[in-house]
Order: structure tokens, then sequence, then C-alpha cells
């Protein structure tokens, strides 16, 4: 199968996403003899190529171009979907990052060709790749094969693949993508970076969230210093965020963000069936509750009956020292 | 301003989900139905920008009799009109096919702006509208918290990793709603009364002229080999002991056991 890869950069920079999705895709070509390629767009980005060719790029579609200096979905559908022509794609691959989500689809319907959102794992029946994604934000799997003969997308999940570097033949093709200012009908003018610049929950490997518990807006500087320690993003049950404890880009569940990372600290949040759904396929789960009961523990990998006001502070100090010792 | 918005009707958030015998499709039979509510911020949306600007505002679902429930709840918010597009050849559709009926529907109703919820809570496909926005020609901004119309000028701020992108585009556009955009109100007993009264359009495949085999089962692009629900989690510990105590034990296991620090 031939592989088209979206390679998605920010300030110059190619996503860990994005090489997560390259890597995913050597392995599907490597196991249907195909070969992969991936397509950068941007401003002052030729010298991407070579890092892409390290992950497993045959070949590099790059539009390097004033007209993709700023993202705008109009345009960089033009050119990935003319990648994709040009490439003879089978599979188009974007990583499911907010850039990814709101490109992917733009891309599919310009191809007439079907997209699977969110992909967490694939495996090959024979020649076909079986995919596999979270529906009801995870209270449920769903598997499933593309028809024969058509060309498809597939977005996956940010953190959940690996990135492994393993060369491809990474040759250059500059990409005739035919996009003129005309084409532009949305574009972005500006981009705010949040207080500090502050990790994103859908981008960590661990999250310290807080939920009611936490009785305060000011209380949640405790959850960022144990944050600190940890190299963590700070997440935050709904109650939290509704109380206006925090802002609602932290909050975690089904109608926040899913997360799968590889620790989650739950601190003062009883459990909600809408937390869990968000939550419960993080690897190594962490509860602090005052109460016994709360159904969070049932799906804690630790837990802790406590006062999380006694337990978080301890529990950066140990850190702290545990980092010290080295 | 004339808005459409499309809403979607699914199985509210607290539902517990059961696969069904075959294996390929879930049970929901014990599901409460409710509007997904990321399309509530869009209903919301659209009243406040008629309220202001003028102009209809028309719902849209593509569905069956039963997603009339989450029509006449947009239309007890406020909405104007509503549509149904129903028809046996829509069933077992993916997102591609919701998005031709949903497109082939809107071609038929002049409309300045388009709006959708982020994602439709279920599904999670997080497509439907950047799907149809492709579809009908117009731009899409995607995971809106904040909208500014200044005429045919849109100023929409939009959630991204870390941040916050400002994205301008002019109507017609498309945009999909997520929380922190507005406050859904609450249909007021006068709104569900006259909601009652109001007209439900129904539109079949012919309707929309669309071609049976581009939608529903006939028109996916995937075929579903499995459903499952998640391996349960593996009991956990407890921890006990004095506090401090615990807390060291906790750090040690995160560190030798789970290798996650
Ligand atoms: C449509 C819909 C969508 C929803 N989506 C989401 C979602 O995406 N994410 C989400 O999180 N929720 C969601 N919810 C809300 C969900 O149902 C719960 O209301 C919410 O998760 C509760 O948050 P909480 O656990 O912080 O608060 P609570 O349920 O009030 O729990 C607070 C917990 O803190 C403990 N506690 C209090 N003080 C302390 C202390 N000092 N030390 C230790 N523990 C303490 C208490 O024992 C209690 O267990 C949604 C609800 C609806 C209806
Ligand atoms: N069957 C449907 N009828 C009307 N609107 C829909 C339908 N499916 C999806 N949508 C719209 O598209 C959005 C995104 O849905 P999805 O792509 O399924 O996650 C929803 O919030 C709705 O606004």
């Amino acid at each position: 199968m031939k592989v088209l890869i979206f390679a998605e950069q920010r300030g110059g920079k190619v996503k860990k996403a994005s090489l997560e999705a390259l890597s995913a895709g050597r392995q599907l070509a490597d196991a249907t003899s195909g070969s992969v390629a991936a397509v950068i767009l941007g401003l002052g980005i030729g010298g991407q190529a070579p890092g892409l060719a390290k992950f497993g790029a045959d070949a590099v579609y790059v539009g390097d171009d004033a007209i993709f200096e700023k993202y705008s979905a109009d345009v960089y559908g033009l050119g990935v979907g003319k990648a994709a022509q040009v490439f003879g794609a089978d599979v188009l691959l974007f990583a499911a990052s907010a850039m990814g989500k709101d490109l992917a689809p733009r891309v599919a319907a310009r191809l007439d060709i079907g997209l699977l959102s969110d992909v967490t794992s694939f495996t090959m029946d024979g020649a076909i790749p079986v995919f596999t994604r979270p529906i009801y934000s995870g209270k449920a799997f769903s598997t499933v094969a593309p028809k024969a003969g058509k060309p498809f997308a597939v977005s996956l999940r940010p953190n959940v693949f690996p990135a492994v570097e393993k060369a491809g033949s990474g040759q250059v093709v500059p990409l005739e993508h035919g996009a003129s200012a005309s084409d532009v009908k949305a574009v972005v003018k500006e981009i705010l970076t949040a207080e500090g610049g502050l990790l994103d929950v859908a981008e960590a490997n661990v999250i310290v969230s807080g939920g009611r518990g936490m009785k305060g807006p000011e209380n949640f500087k405790i959850l960022e210093d144990l944050a600190k320690e940890v190299g963590g993003a700070v997440g935050a049950s709904r109650a939290a965020v509704d109380s206006g404890w925090i802002g609602h880009s932290h909050q975690v569940g089904q109608t926040g963000k899913v997360v799968s990372p590889a620790l989650y600290f739950a601190f003062g949040i009883s459990g909600a069936i809408q937390h869990l759904a968000g939550m419960s396929s993080s690897k190594v789960i962490v509860a602090v509750n005052k109460d016994p009961e709360a159904p969070i523990f049932k799906v804690a990998t630790y837990g802790i009956v406590g006062d999380l006001f006694e337990v978080v502070p301890l529990l950066t100090q140990a850190v702290k020292d545990l980092k010290a010792k080295g | 301003m004339n808005i459409l918005v499309f809403v979607k009707h699914v199985p509210d958030t607290e539902t517990r989900v059961k696969v069904a015998p075959d294996g390929l499709r879930l049970d929901l039979s014990e599901a409460n139905w409710v509007m997904s509510p990321y399309d509530e911020y869009a209903v919301e949306e659209a009243l406040k920008l008629k309220e202001k600007l003028g102009g209809e505002v028309t719902a849209i679902t593509a569905g069956n009799e039963e997603s009339v429930k989450t029509l006449r709840t947009a239309l007890a918010m406020g909405a104007d009109k509503a549509v149904l597009c129903a028809d046996g050849a829509f069933e077992g559709g993916d997102a591609a096919g919701t998005a031709r009926v949903l497109a082939a529907a809107a071609r038929k109703i002049p409309f300045d702006l388009i709006l959708a919820g982020k994602h439709g809570v279920g599904d999670d496909n997080q497509q439907v509208g950047s799907l149809a926005a492709q579809l009908l020609g117009i731009p899409a901004v995607t995971v809106v918290t904040g909208l500014e119309v200044n005429g045919q000028d849109l100023v929409c701020k939009r959630e991204i990793e870390g941040g916050t992108e400002v994205v301008a585009a002019t109507t017609p556009a498309l945009i999909t709603c997520q929380k922190g955009l507005n406050e859904p109100r609450y249909p007021s007993l006068k709104g569900i009364m006259a909601a009652k009264k109001k007209e439900v359009a129904t539109w079949k495949a012919a309707d929309l002229g669309l071609d049976p085999g581009s939608v529903g089962a006939a028109g996916a692009a995937f075929e579903v080999r499995k459903l499952e629900l998640p391996p349960p989690r593996p009991a956990g510990k407890v921890l006990s002991g004095e506090l401090p105590d615990q807390v060291k034990e906790l750090v040690r296991l995160l560190r030798e056991e789970a290798k996650a620090i």
C-alpha cells in the first residue's frame, strides 16, 4: 500500500504526533510491500525533509510557499489532496491533533474517500488493515475494515503509537500544489498561547487532575506544583471547570478531552461516568479521595483514601526527593 | 442572517453501553436520547445571532422519527423551523453519508452561516461539519470558543493544543461549536408549547436529489468487524497506614512497579 502522511509543523518543527503517524505508516507499508511518503506544508520548511526520512518517509512532498505560512484548511486541503493524487496514495494518515482533526475531513471530502477518526490500534488481516477506535469516549471500541479497492484516510490518536526511527529513502519532491490566494477562505490570523505556554492535557504523558474536592481556584496551584515535578499537565473534572476554577480546555471527559496518558492523577474527583469515559484508558491511574466509596477507586491502579490537601504537598515533596536521589 | 443548525439525536452521556448479541452493533435500547451536548452550543449561538441580527434559524437533523425529539428541543429553545432528513436509504451510514444528506438539505435553504457541534457524542467522529462544508464549497472553522460577526466577516477563536487560534473567515461559512462559546438556554415553558405547533418538514432521499447508493450502508467506506467493551481494568491497590507512609509507598510503586515516574 502507498501510505501518505500529513506532517504537521508548527513554527517549523514537525509535531511528535506526526512522527508517530509516520512510524505507523511505515509499519503499514512494510506489511504490504508498499511505500511511504510525507507531505509537509509551510514557509521555510524545506529543511524538515531529512528528519521525515529518518522516521520512514521514502518521499517527501514539500510545499514551501508563502501561501502555506498561516494555516488555512482551504489551501492545506488542496495541498494534501494534490500530494495524495501525485503519489497515488491508498491510505492517508493524519495525527488526530487540533490541526489534523480540522484538516482530515476537508481532504477526505475533497478526494471523496472515507475517514476514520482517532484510531488507537491496527492489525493486518492478510493484506487488509483493520483499525480500532474508541466510541462513546472509550465506553466501547469499534473495529472496522476499509471496503475493498478504495483509498481511505485515518487519523491516529496522539501519544498512542510509538515514533520509531527507521530510515526511508527520503526523496524530496517539490509540491506543485496549484493553490492561490483566492482559495483562502478562512485563515489563522494569530495564535494566542495559553498561560505560560502550559502543556495541553491532550498531549501530556502525565496528567494531574483536580475536581470539586479542590474547593476553589486558588488551590489548583498545588496541582501545578506537582505537575511541574512530574512533567505533566493540569486537568480537571467538569465540576471544577463549571465552577470557573480552571479553563474548559483542561476538562477531561466525555464532553472534554479524551486522554490516555501513561499516568493520570485524580484528586478530589468522584469518578462520574462522563469523567471515566475520558480517562479510564490511562495506563496508570492514581486516585486520592476522602470517600472510600468513590467510583474513581474502581478504575484506580493505586488509591489513597484521604485528604488531598495533605496528600498533594507530601507527594510533590516525595517526587522532588526521588529526583534529587536520581 | 439566516442560520442553519445541524443537530444530532444521541444517547445521553449517562448511557452505559452494551454490545448487541451480533457483536456488530451497540444495544442502546435502554438509553435516554437527547440533543448531542455540543449542538446545544450551536443552537444557542444561532439564537443569539438571530436576536442581534434578525433572520431565521432552521434546525436540521439526519435521522428518523425519534430524532424529531431533538428538533423539538431546538424549536423550544427558539429555532424558527425544523427539517428532518429521513429515509430507509440513510440507515447504516457513516459520517460521509450524513454529510451528503445535510449538505443536500442545506442547498435547499438559503443560508449565511451553518452551525454544528464540535463532535457528535457517541460516534465521536468530529467530521460531519467539515465534510459538509467541503461539499458545499464553503470554509469551516472548527472547535470554536468565541465568535464575532461583523457583516460578512467572522472572527473565530478556536481551541488548539496549549492555546487559541484566531481565525478570520467570511460568510457563507460553517462553524463547529465547542464548550465555552456560550451558555445554552433551557427551553421555557412557553417555548415548549410554541414548539409543539411549529411544523417539522420531512425530506427523503428523492426530495434531496440524493443517489441512494451514495448514502447509508451502501455509501459507507468501512465495514464493522466487531464492537466490544474495553477490557476491565485489573483490580487496583488501595493503600493503608499513616498518610506520609502511604505517599512514600505510592511513589515507590509508581517508580518500581508501574515505572511511571
Ligand atoms: C452532558 C454531560 C456531560 C458531562 N461531561 C463531563 C466531562 O466531560 N467531564 C467530567 O469530569 N464530568 C462531566 N460531566 C459531569 C459529571 O456527571 C460529574 O458531575 C462531574 O464529573 C463531577 O465532578 P467531580 O468528580 O469533580 O465532583 P464530585 O462528583 O462532586 O466529586 C468531588 C469528590 O471530591 C472528593 N473530595 C472532596 N474534598 C476532598 C478532599 N479534601 N480530599 C480528597 N477528596 C475530596 C469527594 O469525596 C468527591 O468524591 C458531564 C455531565 C453531563 C450531564
Ligand atoms: N445525523 C446528524 N444530523 C444532524 N447533524 C449531525 C448529524 N451527525 C452529525 N451532525 C452534526 O455534526 C457534528 C459533528 O458530528 P460528528 O462528526 O458525528 O462527530 C454534530 O455535532 C452535529 O452538529
